[in-house]
């Protein structure tokens, strides 16, 4: 399992520590990007890729949000917004001040990965916490074979990053899009995410796989890579549940013997694989 | 270790009001509203002498003993847990400003509890939540304070109630390691005393100022056997080999729904249970927008909201949260803590206001294993 960094955002993990919005732009309808700079001069956060932050709007709620990008003192987080904390951030406007508690978590181990072929899959908002992972194969591109990122959407309008996808393309990685429902300027093609696997160029033998999306998503697309020679226990995925400590003693992101919040949110799926087939666990 | 004492009630008053003088605040079992809950007393005239509770499941009545005992009855609705972990507590409070957010804590008072009458059950129940709280990379600190200042006063049971299963679990009859003084009480026609051993220097030393005679072999002996028999009547049992496996092979069983048909979801064994640690932040303002305050309450794995994730609950039908309930006490809390998160204190089956019995479940779920 991948080992969680060392705290770097202050003292007691309970206690929100002040960042200032730097800019905010709109992704999508429902999605908001913040980056996000240290209140205080001394502030930093050493996440890694795949760890998330608890970000907390004042006087509303405190929600678990991926570290998308960025540096340690400048924090890209991109929020759906889907309830009145999400909503709250995704109004902050550059200036604003939210809380940080983070970074928690597991982080893609990635390091593992060097010298294979890397198939990374993401559904809709999923493609977030793995937009670092991303930039960071792209920097390191040599130390990687075959890159294959694989994206689904609902619609084209859902559509994350695309400059980034576009400079992705242009590092040398093979990057597919699908989309649930298409409209008229859609050239590409239309299905799940997992229909795209059969495009991917590597060797299942060679592979490892990070996946984040729907729990459905990620099933279907763990079971399609091993039908492709992918062992299970180099297909990695990042799953979701209420989080509310961050710091595992709150009980809600349970799932079996896993607290989601400290033990993941990245997990190897040979650990999880059994867990997430328990309807309602 | 020092030889056991032996105390009269008039002495067990003079511990008491030792444990008061030292700056402990003296919090142990109490007669309130028809049932024996734990309060703050000031003697052993606040204890519920001559009284004893009849359990069984969704059943808890007081009755008259006929004799002063002062400990002849088990456990009620509460536990220790709500001194050591508040069932509400304030985590910060943030005065508005505009530049920043800086977030105050409230103030620590320090409070020393002494528990005056901790069963075996509830000190192995301890500590478990000692080692949940303490556990991972960000320990929470303030259980290890709460339970580090507390003075522990155990009682071994000489009586067994009808929901207890001690026995089954290995947390008693006899209060295992972790007090600092444990009672014996021998009660009968013609005397009433307690054993009394120290487990700790802290409470050695206490023994001592108190300066009663030594108790002789044949009152350790009467002592010893007492708590012995009590080991033999327990009203319930749980056969705990292979416990953790079967429940994890029978996830998928039509039987939690069959529980889930007669749940409330209502919480109350979560509630009551000693070891039972989740919770729930809560948020709040005030009307002005002044500041904001971030509240840690107990919850429970009943609620509906408890998994709530965007789009809806995780685990969206009582019988999955049952399953979560009964799996995490009996099974997966072996994986994070390595101990069961049951004590077979019984609290669960006794206040469960439909009787479902947590003994009886896991029974079900073994011989529906043996009879696939």
């Amino acid at each position: 399992m991948a080992a969680a960094t060392e705290r770097a955002c202050g003292t007691s993990p309970l206690l929100p520590h002040a960042w200032r919005v730097a800019e905010a732009w709109r992704e999508t309808g429902d999605v908001v990007t913040l980056a996000l700079e240290p209140a205080a001069g001394d502030g930093a956060c050493d996440w890694q890729p795949g760890q998330f932050n608890m970000l907390y709007a004042f006087g509303v709620g405190e929600v678990p949000i991926s570290v998308s990008g960025g540096t340690s003192r400048r924090l890209l987080h991109t929020i759906r917004e889907v309830g009145p904390v999400t909503r709250a951030l995704g109004a902050l406007a550059p200036g604003s001040i939210v809380g940080l508690r983070g970074p928690f978590g597991t982080a893609w181990p990635l390091r593992e990965a060097r010298g294979r072929d890397l198939v990374i899959a993401a559904g809709g908002i999923g493609l977030a916490p793995l937009r670092a992972l991303i930039d960071t194969v792209c920097r390191e591109r040599d130390a990687f074979g075959q890159v294959a990122v694989l994206y689904g959407t609902r619609s084209p309008a859902d559509q994350l990053y695309g400059p980034d996808l576009d400079r992705w393309r242009r590092a040398g990685l093979q990057v597919e899009m699908t989309v649930d429902h298409a409209d008229v300027d859609w050239r590409g093609p239309v299905g799940v995410v997992t229909s795209l696997v059969r495009r991917v160029r590597s060797d299942g033998q060679r592979t490892t796989a990070f996946l984040c999306g729907p729990e459905i998503m990620m099933r279907f697309m763990a079971r399609e890579l091993e039908q492709a020679g992918v062992a299970d226990s180099h297909v990695w995925v990042s799953l979701e549940r209420n989080m509310q400590c961050a710091t595992g003693h709150c009980g809600h992101c349970q799932l079996g013997p896993v607290f989601v919040c400290a033990d993941g949110p990245v997990f190897a799926w040979q650990h999880v694989r059994r867990l997430l087939t328990v309807r309602a666990l | 270790m020092t030889v056991p004492s032996l105390l009269t009630t008039a002495d067990l008053d003079r511990l008491i009001r030792m444990l008061a003088d030292g700056g402990y605040t003296c919090v142990g079992p109490a007669l309130r509203d028809g049932a024996i809950v734990y309060d703050e007393i000031g003697g052993v005239a606040d204890l519920p002498a001559g009284w004893t509770d009849v359990q069984d499941a969704g059943r808890y009545r007081l009755e008259r003993r006929g004799d002063g005992a002062l400990f002849g009855y088990n456990v009620g609705a509460h536990s220790w847990k709500k001194y050591l972990f508040p069932p509400a507590e304030q985590l910060w409070r943030i005065p508005r400003a505009t530049d920043t957010i800086r977030p105050l804590t409230p103030p620590q008072h320090p409070v020393r509890h002494a528990f005056i009458g901790v069963r075996g059950c509830d000190l192995a129940a301890i500590g478990i939540q000692g080692r949940v709280f303490g556990h991972g990379e960000h320990g929470d600190g303030r259980y290890a304070a709460r339970r580090d200042a507390a003075f522990v006063v155990a009682v071994n049971c000489t009586m067994a109630g009808g929901t207890c299963f001690c026995t089954s679990m290995g947390t008693g009859p006899a209060a295992g390691p972790g007090y600092d003084l444990a009672l014996t009480e021998l009660v009968d026609a013609d005397r009433h005393g307690f054993v009394v051993d120290a487990g700790s220097e802290r409470g050695a030393a206490l023994l001592e100022r108190l300066a009663c005679p030594a108790a002789g072999d044949a009152e350790i002996a009467d002592a010893r056997a007492r708590v012995d028999e009590t080991a033999g009547r327990m009203g319930r049992t749980l056969a705990t080999d292979g416990l953790r496996e079967v429940l994890l092979r029978q996830l998928d069983s039509p039987h939690w729904d069959e529980v889930g048909e007669r749940c409330l979801a209502c919480a109350n064994c979560t509630l009551v249970c000693p070891t039972c640690f989740c919770s729930s932040v809560e948020d709040v303002s005030d009307l002005d927008g002044s500041h904001a305050e971030r509240w840690r309450r107990w919850d429970s794995c009943f609620n509906p909201g408890f998994s709530h994730i965007h789009g809806g609950e995780v685990r969206n039908s009582t019988g999955a949260r049952y399953r979560q309930w009964l799996t995490h006490k009996l099974a997966t809390w072996h994986d994070q803590f390595g101990t069961s998160g049951c004590v077979g204190c019984g609290r669960c089956v006794t206040w469960c206001p439909v009787g479902i019995d947590l003994t009886a479940e896991a029974a079900r779920l073994r011989e529906r294993e043996d009879s696939a």
